[in-house]
């Protein structure tokens, strides 16, 4: 079984109208067998921007912990939060610093940047990173998610009904994955607030 | 197979493991105890390659100790587990530890509290885990019978029906296990379940 696939995951941001949403699953696994099911994928890096990291539980529980140290070290040098697209940059340089003994992770980065407008990206293990103006999609469950967030995907949703597609799409594709699922955690960010919900699906 | 396996209830958490020090064929002994009181108020159950699962634990011991020798306060239960799967987590791509920890212990601020720590270093705060073939059994055991905040009496009954489980259901099913339990007044011994003793030995 691949490295990837150990733990199980499933990713989704998207971009609405001065808005973005970005949601996973809440599995924790060990190959077959089921550990937890409130694992926490996404992690908020500050008030506009989140960082969802699928693939190996523990070089995400790594990889994060070494995020959150640049950018508190960023943050006191220059007494601002980061840009998304400057953090994009940043999650890219560290992963291909392991170039050859990389984090098997792949992040999806999704925040607000200069006047409220949404930015989201992926990158592979590696570092290649992949900007998408309307969504973004990675974990065991990525390829269901493709389909199904470009069946339901339209530009410029308001929050509510980004909210609805984000975690339709979500609950659609990970039903699908054996290794993914156990519910959702979603979060639709807009520039007043942020929004979290715990996503009841299928609970297997 | 070696069994460990715990759980959170009102006001404590409990571990048990299986005592046996196997080696391919041979039981060594049937009296090892692998849960390991890391502080006054702290429980470490491990299992995995017998000389990284001492050596490991008695690292964390130290250290732990160590801390509250120099700033005179205890570590929580919180951060000794992140510091745990810290040095599991800077080993694993050096010289890893094949061991899986069970973190039990008792605060005084935030109550009782459970981490699972993977021998890769995927750490996560349960309510109930279990770790090797045995956890088939007691984790399924347990999903029927648990809920939070259970008596000592009441999750004693639990730990007694997954011991039951796993001595019935497990083709190498360990004889005897012991169960520790760390509460407000410290970590403690509370039970040995034995079906076989060690034969007694004349004394020369």
């Amino acid at each position: 079984m691949s490295i990837f696939e150990y733990n199980g995951s499933a990713l989704v941001a998207m971009v609405g109208k001065n808005c973005f949403a970005i949601a996973s699953d809440r599995r924790l696994g060990v190959q077959l067998q089921t550990i937890a099911t409130d694992f926490r994928r996404i992690y908020k890096m500050h008030d506009r921007l989140f960082i969802g990291l699928s693939g190996l539980a523990t070089d995400a529980q790594t990889l994060y912990q070494r995020l959150v140290f640049r950018h508190k070290l960023y943050q006191l040098r220059e007494e601002r939060d980061m840009k998304p697209e400057t953090f994009a940059s940043l999650v890219s340089a560290i992963l291909y610093e392991k170039r050859f003994g990389p984090y098997f992770c792949q992040p999806v980065i999704a925040g607000l940047g200069d006047e409220d407008k949404p930015f989201i990206c992926t990158m592979d293990s590696i570092g290649a990173k992949e900007l998408a103006k309307d969504f973004v999609v990675a974990g065991t469950a990525s390829e269901s998610l493709y389909g199904a967030c470009e069946a339901m995907f339209k530009p410029d949703m308001e929050p509510e009904e980004l909210f609805e597609t984000v975690s339709q799409a979500l609950l659609a594709s990970v039903d699908r994955d054996c290794l993914s699922g156990w519910g959702g955690h979603v979060y639709v960010v807009t520039p007043t607030e942020v929004k979290e919900r715990i996503l009841k699906g299928r609970m297997d | 197979m070696e069994c460990v396996f715990g759980l959170v209830g009102d006001g404590f958490a409990i571990l048990a493991a299986d005592t046996s020090a196997v080696h391919s064929i041979l039981v060594h002994k049937s009296n090892e105890d692998k849960i390991m009181v890391l502080d006054s108020h702290k429980l470490v159950a491990a299992s995995g390659e017998p000389g990284d699962r001492v050596q490991f634990t008695e690292f964390i011991q130290k250290n732990v100790a160590l801390y509250q020798f120099r700033n005179g306060i205890p570590l929580t239960t919180a951060a000794a587990a992140n510091f745990t799967r810290g040095e599991l987590a800077s080993a694993l791509r050096k010289n890893p530890y094949a061991v899986n920890i069970l973190m039990a212990g008792y605060d005084k601020e935030t109550g009782p509290s459970l981490y699972y720590i993977d021998y890769i270093a995927t750490m996560h705060k349960v309510d109930k885990g279990a770790f090797g073939y045995g956890s088939y059994f007691s984790l399924s055991m347990m999903d029927r019978h648990y809920h939070s905040g259970m008596t000592v009496e009441e999750a004693i009954d639990l730990v007694d029906k997954c011991i039951i489980e796993i001595r019935s259901r497990l083709v190498v099913a360990p004889p005897n296990f012991v169960i520790k339990i760390v509460d407000k007044d410290g970590a403690r011994e509370y039970a040995w379940r034995e079906s076989v003793k060690d034969a007694h030995v004349a004394s020369a």
